[in-house]
């Protein structure tokens, strides 16, 4: 979190909601005018990026600033994604509702798995993350008469009011969604939770000894990271206009990770730049390889091998990613995320406000 | 009852598979306390150049011999190129270079072999034993996979407890500054350690391939439920390697047989977090001390 320093040279307030809000309203206006310009196919990637990028900011909370790992958040993404579609089905329910259960039942599944999460370190978690992101597609395959099999579920967008045509009205939706969870998760990382992640995750015995719960500590960062990824599914979901279980396999996963890391683990504004490689890189991997005429087989999976090397090289060349490269840059000391040789900055613990 | 039979013969065989995915891992954690993620994809890797050799018309059992130096030799240069570098930082860091790793063993399969599952040969009849006039759910194959697993499972002992090779992968297991202080090259037996595993893996891919439908995909699951039956062994003991693949195999043979198949990794699922439940630690190990 570079935002200090960046408030203070900016005269920004030092309260962090007003700040952060102020910083949300800046980027919606911003956006809202770049939405009504672009052509309606552009919209429609933005909106993609902004539903990965609610899902990569959970997963940037749990991994940056708690050290958890999660191999799943794929199979949270379709949780949430079926949740709303199978509300939209059947219910009547409010649009806000259905994206609130979403991320309400991927909080609950999140909830679940992260329980036995409190007493193990990262490869236990990663393995079973890794079953879990198996498992979920499993279960909609299981029951094709409500999941609706390979076919899966519609899901619908609210009319558009007003002149809005339906891409730019989806794409504010989802802009506005991921502001939305950016400045919660951003205040959440400045409260007295956040400050618990981080000291949980630098050493679990001291922040025990600082009176900090770590197994529900460990318990509700995992819960609400994968709430998040759930709100990230379903917003994600409006834009495909079905759930199936091809949308959201194994590999999903591995990329949301490979996205995160390259973003920069911990920020919140590098999470941004893992939302544009999410959209952009297989788009781009597919006109390279028509280019080369590599055919259609090697060029469905030439992106998959560029997000698995990327993921590689980052790690050892450049484990803070885009946002800390940039940060670097700006003379900024890096976040203590996941990378780095040196040990984890200190962080001050606090015991209660 | 004979249900009951034939759903306990297809966990002991499948259980066996795993059983050597969960001594590659094991082999691997401890030497460095990683857990290669990857090691299904470079069994499924090494499987599929087993494949082009035997189309090409290479006999099997030169394939089978050569594949598995293949898997030493990926294994191998894995941890001196990938892992190396990455000594002293933090633990998160090795396990997301393993998943890419897995990812682009994957787009690489992929791209060269396709997305269509294809059948590959097995060394033996696939038909079932006759026993007393009575057809078993195991068949020749299967008492090939139970004589190879045994006998990597005793190779690997004998190693660790009988060799002067062993004792020093076992002190580097135990503390590398000690173990270097003792004269052992270390990084040498890191290297091997993970040479050893890359076998047991690619044997792993070989032996899973004929009965499962073989594509880039078809390791993903053996990964898993070979990742369960360490777990429950304790990461640490190829013995608990052996005893946690069965358990899982049972598991998952009985859950696919009496609740359908396709439920599959959702009994792995729950298996897993019981055993990490009750005991984090597995069922061989003791409880470690906590050092503050």
């Amino acid at each position: 979190m570079n935002a200090t320093a960046f408030a203070r040279a900016l005269h920004l307030p030092r309260q962090p909601l007003v700040r952060h809000l102020l910083c949300a309203l800046a980027a919606a206006a911003v956006l809202y005018v770049v939405v009504a310009r672009l052509s309606s196919y552009n919209d429609y990637q933005v909106g993609e990026i902004a539903a990965y990028v609610v899902a990569l900011v959970g997963l940037s909370l749990l991994t940056g600033a708690n050290g958890q790992i999660s191999l799943g958040h794929g199979a949270f993404m379709a949780v949430g994604a079926y949740t709303m579609a199978l509300l939209m089905n059947h219910t009547q329910t409010s649009f806000i509702l259905e994206l609130a259960a979403a991320a309400g039942v991927a909080a609950a599944a999140g909830l679940v798995i992260g329980l036995p999460a409190t007493r193990l370190k990262g490869p236990y978690l990663a393995g079973m993350t890794l079953l879990f992101a198996l498992a979920v597609p499993s279960i909609a395959d299981k029951w094709p008469a409500t999941f609706g099999g390979d076919q899966g579920l519609t899901t619908t967008v609210p009319t558009a009011p007003g002149s809005l045509s339906a891409e730019e009205w989806l794409a504010q939706i989802q802009i506005i969604g991921a502001l939305l969870v950016m400045v919660l998760v951003a205040n959440l990382l400045w409260s007295r939770y956040g400050r618990a992640f981080r000291a949980v995750r630098d050493d679990e015995i001291a922040a025990s000894l600082a009176g900090i719960h770590v197994a529900r500590t460990k318990v509700m960062a995992f819960a609400i990271s994968a709430g998040c990824a759930g709100l990230g599914g379903a917003l994600l979901a409006l834009s495909t206009g079905v759930v199936n279980t091809g949308e959201f396999p194994l590999t999903l996963s591995i990329q949301l990770l490979a996205a995160m890391v390259l973003g920069g683990t911990g920020t919140l504004i590098g999470m941004v730049w893992g939302g544009i490689l999410l959209v952009y890189l297989p788009q781009w991997s597919t006109s390279v390889s028509s280019d080369f005429n590599l055919g259609s087989g090697a060029s469905a999976y030439l992106a998959t091998i560029i997000f698995g090397v990327v993921l590689i090289v980052a790690m050892i060349a450049a484990p803070n990613g885009i946002q800390g490269g940039l940060g670097w840059m700006w003379g900024h000391r890096p976040y203590p995320g996941t990378g780095g040789r040196s040990a984890p900055a200190p962080v001050p613990v606090s015991t209660g406000d | 009852m004979s249900l009951f039979f034939d759903y306990t013969l297809d966990g002991i065989a499948n259980g066996m598979v795993y059983a050597t995915l969960a001594l590659a891992l094991v082999l691997i954690y401890r030497a460095t306390k990683i857990i290669n993620f990857a090691q299904g994809a470079a069994g499924m890797l090494t499987t599929f150049i087993a494949f082009s050799l035997l189309s090409r018309g290479v006999g099997y059992w030169w394939a089978f011999v050569l594949v598995l130096v293949i898997g030493f030799a990926i294994g191998a240069a894995c941890e001196r190129i990938l892992i190396r570098p990455l000594h002293g930082r933090s633990e998160l860091n090795p396990v997301i270079v393993t998943i890419g790793l897995l990812v682009v063993f994957e787009g690489l399969a992929g791209a060269i072999y396709g997305n269509a599952s294809r059948g590959f040969p097995a060394a033996f009849s696939q038909s079932g034993l006759r026993v007393g006039g009575t057809t078993i759910a195991f068949s020749h194959f299967d008492v090939f996979i139970l004589i190879a697993v045994l006998a990597l499972m005793a190779g690997t002992l004998v190693l660790f407890r009988y060799t002067a090779l062993g004792l020093r992968m076992r002190a580097t297991a135990f503390s590398r500054e000690i173990a270097r202080l003792l004269g052992v090259r270390v990084g040498l037996l890191l290297t091997l350690g993970w040479g050893l595993a890359g076998i047991a893996g690619s044997l792993a891919g070989l032996l899973a391939a004929p009965t499962s439908s073989f594509g880039p995909y078809y390791m993903d699951l053996v990964l898993v439920y070979g990742f369960t039956a360490a777990v429950i062994g304790g990461l640490e003991s190829p013995v608990g390697a052996l005893v946690g693949g069965l358990i899982t195999g049972l598991c998952i043979s009985y859950v696919g047989g009496y609740l359908g198949s396709g439920l599959e990794p959702l009994g792995a699922l729950a298996l897993l977090m019981v055993a990490l439940m009750a005991r984090p630690e597995g069922i061989f190990a003791r409880p470690p001390a906590r050092r503050v």
